[in-house]
Order: structure tokens, then C-alpha cells, then sequence
């Protein structure tokens, strides 16, 4: 029954650059404004392309930077256009202060990152400082683990940045080369049932100042004054709305992955948290992105040796599935987090951060420890990840963590 | 292209419906309140106003109150013009599709000079290069004022700021103002201006013209702030004259590239013993009484020299020399 619901599909060999290119191409955009940062340049080259070729109804607006890249996808979001821009590293931390005001105002834009290390020294390769430094932002954040689930991904950012409950910017996030470069086959659907699964924006109806009901855009029949100046008096409510949006989404992220599952044939975990192996797993690691595949690697090694091994791919970074995490986790006895990025002067990185934070309230918890890894783009592979998992198991046996914070492939 | 008879008469303008609505929060005299009420009595049909961080924006939408009867979006400080070009592709694309009523949408970007001459000057540049048909409306009062009087690319040489003091050593801002309605010509865009409200009429042309070309349109309004400029606040709109006729504000257009100077500023250049001295104009500003001071009068005589400079540099734009 499942299976017959499921759309034919051809597969292509696309890296993830492309993949998120292709799923854009298919999702009815109105308006994409970019301007070119490695290792993201190919997901906008590529649209040019489809733009060049008619493939596509879509204005593209080539900006003199990344701040005018994202203002003006907020700036046509808010007149009613569908929006999508992409970027990395310093052109996100460019986009910083806009974020903010995007997600603010409420505008559904969406936009791909291919991760890439921040400056100095300067780096084009990859980690997740970028998108880990914008996590208060109050955009949705989606890592995915390959080609394939960028692609799905995009498509499913648009609707659940769309939703009526949600109204807030999604980003993706591609690992910069091991995604964005890296070609793969990737299945995608027909056009025709991608449009139809994303649809046309629907804009929720609010009082304007004249009284009346009117669609929430800039529209010269019903004017309204969007981005006002809020003082104490407002200003709190409007946070706590997007904190609400935020928890809102968390049923929606899910919703909308299994109502594209039903049309694709696949899924990831329940949307929100991938889960693998850890039903009865005494140790396990977390982690976003594309390490999961390195991992899951070393936990079928482990598994076929007889080691309980599990790992946590944490999908939704933003909003935090804080339940899944605590059912996931709850029984394992030792949990590694790995985070690829750093919080200077903090306790671990942000991901360890979180999951530490979640796991606190309940009655019997697992000890966490934090491994980082990968910054600027340094390989992490099998030998490091089984050691890792070693490093575990002796923290299970002994009961006891002696270095909460590690650091993986580095010179020390 | 004239889209429309003009109906800019008194009697029209006092008729047409405000957009910028009384009851916001501006300053008593505050000459930006009235260039925005002009602005948009200039408008001929559907518009989207976009108004960058500043003056104009706080005072007129505190939530829950707004003073725009027109859609209106703020976004940020330094992207007026990036705000104006999403919106207009937008438009267009939304049209295209069939998604949104298939009628020409005006789009005016308003910032003030901090908003133009400084932190905004990126995207303005980048958006006229794009050719977006905007118009970009500078109200210049000349120095950051919504923050407090703090110095821009867009204050006079010798005025007094908060961070451009006149101390013992440094008689208030040492450089003249960046010539930002120039740079826009630079940009080669069909339509570059500068008004007074003062001369509301031409004012109210030049802002419809703006309108009426095709792409991008600039206009750079002189706009006296009484807090700022140490000014008696019943003078502001008799400033915005005393600056047209001492040539520090000469009123011009510039179409297709073609300089040409406008009616009020004309008439000195026929008549060149109408043009008043500059000293006439900074004499009733507090923030330039320090130069009429023995230490640093000599600064009066270097504006009246960059003054006349600029003047018969612009008098040989338009042909006139």
C-alpha cells in the first residue's frame, strides 16, 4: 500500500550543489538573489543555467553581496514571491544581522549552505562553524547526511517553511565538498509531482490598519506596514510568537518528511532525528550531516562484532527535537557528541551543548562526552570514529569521564 | 514617460489624499516629516515604499501605530535599495505568473543621508547597476540624527556634531560633502535630481518623474533637521531656501546624462548678484556659530571658495559657463 503511492523516478548523478539546484529548479521559485561563495557557487551557477534556458519562472538577481543577496529574498518573500538563496561561511556571517530580520518579519525564504570554516586563517573548506554560529538566529536548520537527502530536503524546506503554523526561514545545510562536491546518484521526481507536493504560497490573513482582513504581503490594495519599530511595550511578544513557531515546527518538520516519504519511498528517521542502531545500543555518538555516513560504517563493523553500538543523526538542529533526543538517548550509557565547529571559552561545542542540555532532566542519564572533529575541512575517517567508539566503551565500563572534551585528528 | 497629466497645482496637491499621515512622532520642524508628505503626494498610482533604519522610520510606525497609508516595509539600516529591488522583482516575476492584479507597481526606497552616503551606499550602488526601475529618495539633513547628531559622509565642511565637535583645536567637521547625487550620474542611471522642499512644487515633479522613468531614478532632497542644525524650528522650510539661493544646495536634474539646472537655481545663474553669501546661511545654524568666532572665521571664507568651486563646476554641466 505504501509502495503504490510511491512516484516513478530517475536517477541522476548530481553532487549536492546540484542536487539542491535541481530540487529549487522544481519547486515553483519566484525569486532567487545570490552572490558566489565557495563551495556554494555551483547551486547558483546551475540555476543561471535553468534561468538561461527558460527552464525555469524565475527571477534571479546576481547582488553585490550576500547582505543584499538575503534582504532581497526577504524584501520579494514579504511582497508574495517564493524565495531561495544559498551561501557559506563569511557570506552567512555577512547575511548575520539579516537573519535576524528575517526571521523576524516572517518570511518563508529558504536557503541551501554548503558548510565551510570561518575566517582567519582563511578556509574554504569544510565544517559547521558557519551554521552553528547563526543557531539562535531563528531560522529552521536541516543537516543532511548525502546528495539525496539535500535534495529531498529542499523540497520539504519550502513547505515547512510555508506553513501557516511555522511562517519562519529554512536552512540546508550541505557539508561543504564532501556534499556539495561530491557526485552521487540521486532520484528525483517528476516535476509535475514536485509542484504539486509544494504548491502554490498561501499567505495567512492579518488585520491591517484600515481594518480589513488582508493576505499577509505588500500589496498595494491593502497596505500594510510591515517592519515597524517595536519598543518594550511589544517587542517581547513578537520574540516569544517565533520561539512558538519554533516548537510548532517541530510537528510540522515531521509531518510534511513522512507526507514526502509517502510520494518518494524514503525517509529519514522520523524527520527530525535519524536513529540508527539504537534501540537496545549502550554506547552511541551524535552527530550532523554528511560524518553520519562514516559512522554508521564503523557501527555495522562494531554491530557484526558483537558491540552495542548506536548513533544519533540529529537532522533538526533547529527547532531541537528535545523528546526524541531524551527517548533515543535515554537508556545508552555513554554518548559521544560530535560537533564540528567550536564555542570558544565554552563547555564543548554547540552540539554537545544541546544534547547534554536535553539529556539533563531525566531521572537516569547517559554520560556525554564531546569530540571535535573536522574543522577546515579535516578528514575524519573510520580508524578515528572506531576509536571514538573504543573511548566509549571504556568510559561505560569505568563509570566514569575523565576528559569531557576531545579532540579528534588533531596535532597536539 | 509622462504616464499622466500632472495635477501638482495647490489646490490639487492640498485635494490628493495623504499617504504620510499626520499624528507621527517627529520633531517640532522637522523638514524630513514634510519632504515624506511631498513624496507621496507625488505618486501615480499603486506604490510599495521601502524606508531604510532612521528618523523617518522610527518616528512614523511605533507599533502598534503607522503613519503609511501605502505598503511599506523596513527592513535594515544599509539596504533601502536592496529592499527596493526584491520587491520590484518580485512585482514583475508575481505578474508574470499571474499570481498578483497585472498593474504597474511603483517602488520608492527612502533612506536618509547615513542610509545613502554610509552604510548604505553598497547596496544602492549594486541596485542601480542592476537597473531595478526604482526610485531612491535621500532626505538629507546631514548628519545621523535619529541616534544623535553624529557625522556623515553627508555633513558640511565646519559643522559641529556629536562626533565631529568644534573643540579647541578642531573647528567641527574637517571635510566637505560627499557630491552623492554625482556619484549616482556616474552610475549613468536616466534620472538623478536634488530638491527643496521649499520648492515643494518642483519638489513633488521631480519625485513623479523619478516615477515615470524607466529603471533606475535618484533624488537627493536637502532636508533641515532644528535638533541637528542648531536651528529655530519655525526656519526649517526658509533654510531649505537660504541653501538653493546661496548655491550650497544648487537645484538641478540631470537626464540621460544631460546636467540642467532647475527654475530656483537658474535664476542665480542668470543673475549672479541674487546669489547670496554662504556666511547668510550658516549664521543661523548653531552647529556652524563657532565660526563666527575670531579662531575660525577663516573656515567661512573656505566654505564660500569649495562653495563657488562646486558651483562653477556644475554651471559648466549644464552648459552655462
Amino acid at each position: 500500500m505504501f509502495m503504490k503511492s510511491v512516484a516513478e523516478q530517475k536517477v541522476l548523478a548530481l553532487n549536492g550543489n546540484e542536487a539542491v539546484a535541481y530540487a529549487v529548479k522544481q519547486c515553483d521559485v519566484d525569486v532567487v538573489a545570490a552572490y558566489p561563495i565557495t563551495p556554494q557557487t555551483i547551486i547558483v551557477e546551475r540555476f543561471s543555467e535553468y534561468v538561461a534556458n527558460g527552464e525555469v519562472e524565475t527571477a534571479f538577481v546576481c547582488t553585490e553581496s550576500e547582505h543584499s543577496a538575503l534582504t532581497a529574498c526577504l524584501a520579494a518573500s514579504l511582497t508574495g514571491a517564493r524565495a531561495f538563496t544559498a551561501s557559506a561561511s563569511a557570506g552567512l556571517a555577512l547575511m548575520h544581522e539579516m537573519l535576524f530580520v528575517t526571521s523576524g518579519c516572517r518570511a518563508p525564504v529558504v536557503m541551501a549552505i554548503a558548510n565551510r570554516a570561518l575566517s582567519a586563517p582563511l578556509n574554504i573548506h569544510g565544517d559547521q562553524s558557519d551554521t552553528m554560529a547563526q543557531r539562535d538566529s531563528g531560522w529552521i536548520q536541516i543537516y543532511a547526511e548525502n546528495a539525496q537527502e539535500v535534495y529531498d530536503s529542499v523540497i520539504q524546506a519550502f513547505r515547512i517553511a510555508e506553513h501557516p503554523d511555522v511562517l519562519l526561514p529554512a536552512m540546508v545545510c550541505l557539508d561543504g565538498f564532501q556534499l556539495s562536491h561530491s557526485m552521487e546518484n540521486v532520484s528525483v521526481l517528476p516535476d509535475e509531482v514536485v509542484k504539486k507536493f509544494v504548491g502554490v504560497r498561501q499567505f495567512p490573513k492579518v488585520l491591517t490598519h484600515e481594518g480589513k482582513l488582508a493576505p499577509l504581503r505588500l500589496d498595494p490594495e491593502n497596505p500594510m506596514t510591515i517592519g515597524p519599530v517595536a519598543f518594550p511595550n511589544y517587542y517581547f511578544e513578537f520574540k516569544r510568537q517565533q520561539e512558538e513557531a519554533m516548537r510548532k515546527a517541530v510537528e510540522v518538520i515531521r509531518q510534511v518528511h513522512n507526507e514526502y516519504a509517502r510520494i518518494s519511498g524514503r525517509s529519514y528517521g522520523d524527520g527530525l532525528l535519524d536513529a540508527y542502531y539504537l534501540e537496545d545500543a549502550e554506547i552511541a555518538t551524535v552527530c550532523l550531516g554528511s560524518t553520519a555516513g562514516t559512522v554508521k560504517a564503523v557501527v555495522d563493523e562494531l554491530r557484526a562484532e558483537g558491540v552495542k553500538a548506536g548513533l544519533l543523526r540529529i537532522r533538526a538542529f533547529r527547532p531541537l527535537p528535545v523528546e526524541g533526543i531524551q527517548k533515543t538517548l535515554g537508556n545508552v550509557k555513554a554518548v559521544g557528541v560530535m560537533d564540528r565547529s567550536m564555542s570558544f571559552g565554552g563547555h564543548g561545542g554547540a552540539v554537545f551543548h544541546e544534547v547534554r542540555h536535553a539529556l539533563y532532566d531525566l531521572d537516569k542519564r547517559p554520560m556525554v562526552v564531546n569530540y571535535i572533529y573536522g574543522l577546515g575541512g579535516r578528514d575524519t575517517n573510520l580508524t578515528q570514529i572506531r576509536a571514538i567508539y573504543k573511548d566509549l566503551q571504556e568510559i561505560a565500563q569505568k563509570r566514569r569521564v575523565e576528559a569531557p572534551i576531545k579532540y579528534v585528528g588533531l596535532r597536539e | 514617460m509622462q504616464t499622466e497629466e500632472w495635477k501638482f497645482t495647490a489646490k490639487d496637491i492640498v485635494e490628493k489624499p495623504d499617504l504620510f499621515m499626520s499624528g507621527h512622532r517627529a520633531c517640532a520642524g522637522c523638514a524630513p516629516a514634510t519632504v515624506m508628505r511631498l513624496i507621496l503626494k507625488a505618486v501615480r498610482g499603486p506604490t510599495i515604499v521601502t524606508v531604510a533604519t532612521g528618523c523617518m522610520e522610527v518616528v512614523s510606525t511605533t507599533y502598534p501605530y503607522t503613519s503609511w497609508n501605502a505598503p511599506w516595509l523596513h527592513t535594515a539600516f544599509e539596504n533601502a535599495a536592496a529592499n527596493a529591488s526584491g520587491i520590484e522583482t518580485a512585482i514583475k516575476i508575481l505578474r508574470k505568473k499571474g499570481r498578483i492584479k497585472d498593474q504597474h507597481v511603483d517602488v520608492i526606497a527612502i533612506a536618509g543621508d547615513g542610509g545613502t552616503y554610509d552604510i548604505g551606499i553598497q547596496a544602492l550602488s549594486g541596485a542601480v547597476e542592476r537597473g531595478h526601475d526604482f526610485l531612491f529618495v535621500l532626505y538629507d539633513n546631514e548628519a545621523y540624527m535619529n541616534t544623535g547628531i553624529q557625522r556623515s559622509g553627508g555633513t558640511p565642511l565646519g559643522a559641529a556634531t556629536t562626533t565631529s565637535p568644534a573643540g579647541e583645536v578642531i573647528p567641527g567637521k574637517l571635510e566637505p560633502k560627499k557630491p552623492i547625487a554625482d556619484i549616482m550620474v556616474a552610475h549613468e542611471i536616466p534620472y538623478v535630481a536634488t530638491a527643496s522642499p521649499y520648492y515643494w512644487r518642483d519638489l513633488i515633479i521631480k519625485v513623479r518623474k523619478g516615477l515615470e522613468v524607466e529603471g533606475p531614478a535618484f533624488l537627493h532632497v536637502l532636508a533641515p533637521c532644528p535638533r541637528g542644525w542648531r536651528s529655530d524650528p519655525s526656519k526649517s522650510i526658509e533654510l531649505s531656501r537660504l541653501a538653493v539661493e546661496t548655491c550650497v544646495f544648487p537645484l538641478w536634474e540631470c537626464i540621460n546624462g544631460e546636467y540642467q539646472l532647475s527654475a530656483p537655481s537658474k535664476v542665480i545663474a542668470m543673475a549672479p548678484q541674487k546669489k547670496k553669501p554662504v556666511k547668510e546661511y550658516l549664521a543661523v545654524q548653531g552647529r556652524f556659530r563657532h565660526l563666527f568666532t575670531p579662531k575660525y572665521e577663516k573656515l567661512v571664507d573656505e566654505i564660500q571658495r569649495i562653495t563657488d568651486l562646486r558651483w562653477q563646476k556644475l554651471l559648466k554641466k549644464c552648459g552655462l559657463t
